[in-house]
């Protein structure tokens, strides 16, 4: 390093001394293969004095040996990782760099362009103070740097630089410079970045990189090193009120009880009154607890332990807050999700969400919208695949507490779970609760029917058996829900007979009665397919108006009607009840096919012959049926 | 408000990762290897739960190789710690006599260390253990992730690694998989000096220069630590000045010639150091990517 100092031992104290009150910048890289990232790095490394005599032999010798101009760095080179990605000539995942100058320490972030960038490159951002977009100024901005642009904004870096570089290609050109930087700023604005700084840059060259160049006497701003040894680090006041979550309570002993965690919010001061969330209770901080000694204050990015006046019940997962300005608690949220994962988003599923140190169940609703990165259009979307992003509602088992992420990124951010495969599936933003949640009342929720039937593994439908008494509607419907359970499906039988002992025994035989009888089971069954069943209504319900109800009442395609077409001389020789034995002697009043109508179905979906086929082949019928149109498919 | 320095926000970051990995894990578990970065781990971990002990004991994979002074180190921290060390001798290395002079650097290390620790971990069932590499000591490192999945056969995927987002790790795994933790993933060379020197961190007296009987041999400057090492013809020790950048088993460790006596001293040699603190491994040299080799195989 050039600026060593005097060997004598105080002077070396005093370098030390200034070395220890550097700070540390994060930043982010982003840039495709051909925009020259890696030679800016190789560069930045390179220039920071970084690279130790073997490191700089193996890469005079590397770049011999892969074709480099004679004498020529390819920095590119050094940042080489993986054996298996050298194999492939891709690159697989975020790398992290370290240099460091007399100001500060820096670690890169450097997330190569392929078709994984989404999730690298949201990866790499979630921990960035700043980013460095690198355009090659003989193309100006690309669909790519739009896409970087955006995800930079989406994950909240305030502060980016815009490296237009390969500036020796287009002759150091001012005007090329200024369009690109005026149609960028255009762009940015439009995307809520608004602290930009345009570089006119070379890396191969090492134009404005840590020198001023020559090249460019027009440019008047900082060059790239100077720039990031001066760019403001996001503080805590930054990140708002104080927001602590727990990690770990700290209990040696039964004298002792300490709650540990890494401050991402605000300061905390001894005296401070603090609320604890979920649960809402206030106290005191006691004391700020290092083993270096007590502090009176601390601010965010410091990990302490906190004691509190009061006895109050707190956990791993609670966070502390400033008590006059507390973060929100809710289980119910709209969301902007990335998903990381080749398994698609199954809307309904169980999941888990780990938000600060509390990790707890979720299930998603199918995405309101997902965003072509590349365009920034909204597209209709029925699930997530890798790589995309969308705008979800999450229904959690139970409240959190958080913030926006655009107020706080630690208490808005959160990572999704696969409960069986323990994968890290995707990651999200809260943007805020939704109403409903905030309510007392709970049946407004979003786990719909589409939901329930995720957890049954098929689709809800109603089977709506129709024919006439003694046609074998209730034995056939009794063969096909047997059939149904013997393969794991989910059923529940509603018989005209049953029903009318219990629900419906305050109904007689009239026309309104029975419309009446019809409609109360139309609406049971709903309810019983919103539950994600598969619902056998067995009924004569005779009449045409009543079976259109009740197909109005349910989705296209989750009506079935049954036609159990027996005719009237063959069912009343069964007579398995004697009902038109007794209808015949007038008995029964309203008895159909005797002195009440019955309308036959004029298009059912199934019609079955019992006269030629029996009651087992009528029930593989109308499973094939079900089978055929889909039913038993997964969402 | 004051930002806070490099060192303080690698400090709170490290003990934010150990605390996590504690409160997530069953049965945690420090590698401790006696070097300069473990000495740096178990002073953050004194820190990260204090005025709790560290729950979780130590673990020292032994190849019986290493430096004396590194064992009188080694007993006189636990002692002053009051921590529980486990020591694990791979039995069947003892038994064939495992030495780095007939069996080579590449069977010596993956004998005595690669499936030693393999044994140490399935044999105390432990679920979590923390290392204290770093990114910056090696290529393959760069993108190892600071939570490290690794399978029922400690096998290391680098393609099935989990994204690692903002400070959310994930450190979720099934029955008898593992993870392996390093809190000092973000730390460089010179910060761990600087951080022994601004905390006054006990460290092994061999990363300090004094006069030690060295032989040179393939290039490197080897220490004779004691009666075992094989002398070759015409090969006689010969007292130099020299320190060690990183320390392991004294014949595959290579000594740097130095005067620099006290830890400022060292400092000012690593801001002129100009070769990398691995070259010291004799280990890294067996084959391009060995490093990367040994993880896939369980190394650390």
């Amino acid at each position: 390093m050039s600026h060593l100092a005097d060997p004598a031992a105080a002077a070396l104290e005093q370098y030390l001394k200034a070395h220890e009150s550097r700070t540390l910048l994060r930043f982010l890289t982003c840039g495709s293969v051909d925009d020259g990232k890696s030679t800016l790095i190789g560069r930045l490394l390179y220039e920071s004095k970084m690279l130790y005599e073997d490191q700089l032999a193996a890469l005079k010798a590397d770049s011999k040996r892969l074709g480099a101009a004679d004498g020529e760095l390819d920095f590119a080179l050094l940042l080489d990782g993986l054996a298996a990605e050298r194999e492939q000539g891709i690159t697989i995942d975020v790398a992290y760099r370290y240099f460091s100058t007399d100001k500060r320490k820096f670690i890169v972030a450097d997330t190569p362009g392929h078709e994984q960038y989404t999730r690298n490159m949201v990866t790499g951002a979630s921990t960035a103070d700043a980013a460095v977009i690198l355009v090659d100024a003989r193309r100006g901005i690309l669909t790519q740097t739009r896409r970087h642009s955006y995800l930079v904004a989406l994950i909240g870096i305030r502060r980016v630089v815009v490296a237009i570089n390969k500036l020796d290609l287009v002759g150091y050109s001012k005007a090329v410079f200024d369009h690109i930087e005026e149609s960028y700023r255009t762009f940015a604005e439009s995307i809520g970045l608004r602290d930009i700084v345009c570089i006119p840059m070379s890396a191969k060259m090492g134009d404005n990189v840590t020198t001023p160049s020559a090249n460019t006497p027009w440019y008047r701003g900082p060059t790239l090193m100077a720039y990031l040894e001066t760019v403001e680090i996001e503080s805590g006041a930054d990140q708002g009120p104080l927001r602590l979550p727990v990690q770990w309570v700290n209990r040696p002993n039964l004298d002792f009880r300490g709650f540990s965690g890494r401050i991402v919010g605000g300061d905390v001061k001894v005296g401070d009154r603090v609320r604890v969330l979920p649960s809402g209770k206030e106290s005191t901080v006691a004391r700020i607890v290092t083993q270096d000694g007590d502090l009176d204050r601390a601010i965010t990015g410091q990990s302490v332990t906190v004691t509190l006046r009061d006895e109050i019940d707190i956990s791993r997962g609670d966070l502390l807050c400033r008590a006059d300005s507390p973060a929100s608690v809710a289980d119910q949220f709209e969301s902007t999700l990335v998903w990381m994962s080749e398994q698609e988003m199954l809307p309904g599923r169980p999941y888990l969400l780990k938000i600060g140190a509390k990790t707890v169940g979720v299930s998603l609703v199918t995405p309101k919208y997902k965003i072509n990165v590349n365009s920034l259009e909204r597209l209709a979307a029925k699930t997530l695949h890798l790589n995309e992003i969308g705008i979800c509602n999450l229904n959690l088992d139970q409240p959190i507490a958080f913030d926006p992420y655009q107020g706080n990124r630690d208490t808005g951010g959160f990572i999704l779970i696969d409960r069986f495969s323990n994968e890290t599936i995707g990651a999200g933003l809260l943007h805020f609760a939704l109403r409903r949640s905030q309510n007392v009342h709970w049946q407004a929720i979003e786990i719909n029917k589409q939901a329930h039937a995720l957890l049954m593994g098929h689709k809800p439908c109603v089977l709506w058996f129709t024919g006439l008494s003694g046609a074998g509607k209730s034995t056939i419907a009794n063969l096909v829900e047997k059939r149904l359970h013997a393969l794991g499906r989910h059923t529940y039988l509603l018989d005209g007979d049953n029903v009318r002992h219990g629900l419906n025994k305050d109904l007689g035989f009239t026309e309104a009665d029975r419309v009446e009888n019809i409609r109360r089971v139309a609406e049971v069954a709903r309810l019983m397919a919103d539950a994600g069943l598969i619902v056998l209504v067995s009924f004569i319900s005779p009449f045409r108006a009543e079976r259109r109800m009740a197909r109005g009442l349910l989705q296209p395609g989750e009506f079935c009607e049954v036609f159990v077409d027996t005719p009237i001389a063959v069912a009343e020789e069964r007579d398995p009840k004697g009902l038109y034995k007794k209808a015949r002697r007038g008995e029964l009043q309203n008895f159909t096919g005797i002195d009440s109508p019955y309308e036959p179905p004029e298009q059912p979906e199934v019609k079955v012959d019992t006269t030629v086929c029996s009651a087992e082949d009528a029930a593989e019928i109308i499973v094939a049926h079900l089978r055929a149109t889909g039913v038993f498919d997964p969402l | 408000m004051r930002a806070l320095t490099h060192l303080q926000r690698l400090e709170a970051e490290s003990i934010d990762i150990m605390r996590e990995a504690v409160a997530e894990s069953e049965r945690p578990v420090m590698l401790y290897s006696i070097g300069k970065d473990s000495s740096v781990m178990l002073h953050l971990a004194a820190k990260a739960f204090y005025p709790s002990k560290p729950p979780f004991p130590l673990l020292h994979v032994d190849t019986t190789w290493k430096f004396r002074e590194m064992y009188e180190f080694r007993d006189l921290r636990v002692r002053q710690l009051g921590m529980e060390l486990i020591v694990h001798v791979n039995p069947e290395a003892l038994r064939l006599g495992v030495n780095p002079f007939t069996h080579g650097s590449a069977v010596h290390t993956d004998i005595w260390k690669t499936q030693g620790l393999k044994q140490a971990l399935d044999k105390h069932g432990f679920d979590l253990a923390f290392g204290g590499a770093r990114r910056d000591e090696e290529k393959s490192r760069a993108k190892e992730r600071i939570f490290s999945f690794r399978s029922a056969q400690h096998r290391w995927d680098p393609k099935m690694q989990r994204p690692e987002l903002w400070r959310l790790y994930n450190a979720r795994k099934n029955k008898g998989e593992s993870i392996r933790v390093f809190p000092l993933s973000n730390w460089t060379e010179l910060d761990i000096w600087e951080y022994i020197y601004v905390e006054r961190i006990p460290i092994v007296p061999l990363y300090l220069a004094q006069p030690r009987p060295v032989v040179q041999r393939d290039g490197a400057l080897i220490m004779v630590d004691d009666q075992r090492m094989p002398l070759n013809a015409g090969e006689t020790p010969v007292l130099k000045s020299v320190r060690f950048r990183t320390l392991g088993c004294y014949p595959l460790t290579g000594a740097v010639e130095s005067e620099a006596a006290t830890l400022a001293a060292i400092i000012e040699e690593m801001l002129l150091a100009t070769t990398s603190e691995r070259q010291g491994r004799v280990i890294d040299f067996d084959s391009s990517g060995s490093m990367e080799k040994k993880k896939l195989e369980g190394y650390f």
